[in-house]
């Protein structure tokens, strides 16, 4: 699946929610799904900035394309579920699709202030650590 | 426990001087619990601001038209109900500052600047808001002072004997918060400036969270100064107050210059105003300080001590229904303290919390709430905070304890 095939899947999921707690569940219960990251990985360089709660992000090439791994501190259950979203988004995908990425889903979960403002500054570095994995792996998948 | 509160308000009644509290948030009705961060305002205020701008409003002191007269009779007429409102002995000891932060900040730029000096020593306490730490530091920084801080216990509670062992000779300067925003201790403000008046020095209460649930008497207490912010007694943001003695904001420099702080202006040499001008140069907020008297005034209206009783029941049975729930723990314990409640639940971050309760149209206040050295003392990050007004119902008690079964329900 693309990118966008994957952002449209979540879209439909989340249209079948017209409760914003439950749009919130369903983020939790995908944190809740996240394979947990080696203690190793959860190091200051993976760690992601802006957050208000404790988020890593790490990356791996495979096959030309790349894998990220994500996890919170325990008890920030919704930063792991929306970690956990952007990975099945972009993990998978060739470097400079996710380099490349209009990660439009996101407005349209309608997720309201979860989105937009509390978690605006975390969130949006999660993406920004996400693409730069992307644009520094473009050139190393082709050389 | 039944608290014993004749509840003479009419809080229904109350609730219809608030416009902004008749509002669905997704699709649930608002609960307002973010009290301490800033109250809301009655109509009487709001309207008190546009009368202002619609009918009045002019420049104050040097007009010499009618609005201005107008503007400057409401402004002074301010002046005098904060000053009956902290019984402060003059009127000249009231000074218009943007709020506790900039009174704070004018003591120790303009008091700690010119009377203390290296190796004097500053103290404060573990529960100040960082907006009675960081002047102090920085003034610290400048001078040389020590900044030595008066410890609390588990329950949130200051350490009095240990507070009368950092007293000293050398203390030039206390300053400590009346009540803790983070976790609603009531000091015990008066011991505090007594056992620091019998070294010499000079003491500074932030009475930013007091102001609006104690009767205030700057005389009673002896203070030196007492700072507050309008913004948390029903009026309006970006205003506040400083009060000092007269004798010792008469001794102090100015700390910023401009229009209406001085006398005569020559390239040669400057002549400040009296007090309490020459502490507020350029033009201030006239407006909000036109309005701090009407919500002075309406606060009177329903009386601060039916005010602090119907706060104290909805703190006593919010205590109660919170100690119900499994995990839950109310960060500070104090045996006098007032409706602010700050707790943390086991295995479910704060941030969290605050979302999913807003999604159930519940405002409250997640974080370090500006004490990160108190959150540090403590062994938390953060806390989830629910704090009251008047205008607070059981029933919205009730709404934030269901809010919180369910977001354990999702989270655990
Ligand atoms: C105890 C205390 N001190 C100082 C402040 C700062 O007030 P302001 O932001 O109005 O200057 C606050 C506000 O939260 C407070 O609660």
């Amino acid at each position: 699946m693309t990118i966008n095939e994957k952002q449209d899947e979540i879209i439909e999921e989340f249209d079948l929610f017209d409760d914003l707690l439950d749009k919130t569940q369903y983020i939790i219960d995908l944190g809740k799904k996240l394979p947990p990251m080696p203690e190793a990985q959860k190091n200051d360089e993976n760690r992601i900035m802006g957050c208000q709660s404790k988020v890593w992000v790490d990356a791996e090439l495979k096959d030309d394309k790349l894998y990220f791994y994500g996890d919170s501190e325990p008890t920030a259950q919704i930063s792991k579920g929306l970690v956990g979203l952007l990975i099945r988004v972009l993990s998978g995908e060739k470097p400079e699709d996710i380099a490349n990425a209009d990660l439009y889903f996101i407005p349209r979960v309608g997720m309201g202030n979860l989105i937009t403002s509390l978690r605006a500054g975390g969130l949006a570095s999660m993406i920004e650590r996400m693409k730069a994995f992307g644009r520094a792996y473009t050139e190393k998948s082709h050389s | 426990m039944q608290p014993a509160i004749d509840n003479t308000l009419d809080i229904q009644r109350i609730r219809q001087d608030f416009p902004i509290l008749d509002q669905e948030i997704n699709g649930r009705p608002l609960v307002y619990f973010d009290n301490a961060a800033t109250n809301q305002k009655p109509l009487s205020v709001i309207n008190a601001l546009t009368r202002y701008y619609e009918g009045y409003n002019a420049n104050i002191h040097r007009g010499i038209h009618h609005l201005a007269e107008q503007a400057t009779a409401a402004f002074e007429a301010s002046r005098r109900a904060v000053q009956e409102f902290l019984n402060a002995k003059h009127w000249q000891e009231i000074i218009f500052t943007y709020g506790t932060t900039d009174g704070i900040n004018l003591v120790a730029q303009s008091y700690g600047r010119h009377f203390l000096k290296a190796g004097d020593e500053i103290i404060i306490s573990t529960m100040e808001h960082h907006s009675n730490i960081v002047p102090w530091q920085m003034l610290c920084e400048e001078k040389g002072c020590i900044l030595k801080v008066i410890p609390i216990n588990d329950e949130g509670e200051l350490l009095l004997d240990e507070y009368e062992k950092l007293l000293s000779e050398k203390t030039k300067f206390v300053s400590c918060v009346h009540i803790s925003n983070s976790l609603g201790t009531i000091n015990p403000v008066k011991f505090i400036i007594d056992k620091a008046h019998e070294v010499g020095a000079v003491v500074l209460i932030d009475g930013a969270q007091a102001s609006s649930h104690l009767e205030l008497d700057v005389q009673a207490l002896d203070a030196d100064f007492y700072v507050l912010s309008a913004h948390k007694l029903y009026g309006p943001t970006g205003m506040g107050v400083l009060y000092g003695k007269k004798e010792i904001l008469d001794a102090m420099p100015p700390y910023r210059g401009g229009g209406e702080m001085i006398k005569e202006v020559t390239f040669a040499k400057t002549t400040y105003s009296d007090l309490p001008y020459k502490f507020e140069a350029g033009t201030p907020n006239i407006a909000d300080v036109i309005a701090v008297k009407t919500a002075l005034e309406y606060m009177a209206g329903l009386g601060k001590e039916n005010i602090a009783a119907h706060e104290n029941d909805l703190l006593q049975y919010a205590t109660e229904q919170l100690n119900e729930l499994d995990g839950l723990r109310i960060i500070g314990q104090a045996k006098d303290k007032i409706g602010v409640i700050s707790f943390v639940l086991d295995g479910i971050h704060h941030q969290d919390i605050g979302v999913i309760l807003d999604q159930q149209g519940i405002a409250v206040r997640t974080g370090h709430h500006c004490t990160m050295p108190l959150m540090q003392r403590l062994g938390i990050a953060g806390t989830t905070r629910a704090s009251f007004a008047v205008y607070n119902t059981r029933y919205e008690v009730d709404r934030l304890v269901q809010g919180l079964r369910r977001v354990q329900k999702m989270m655990l």
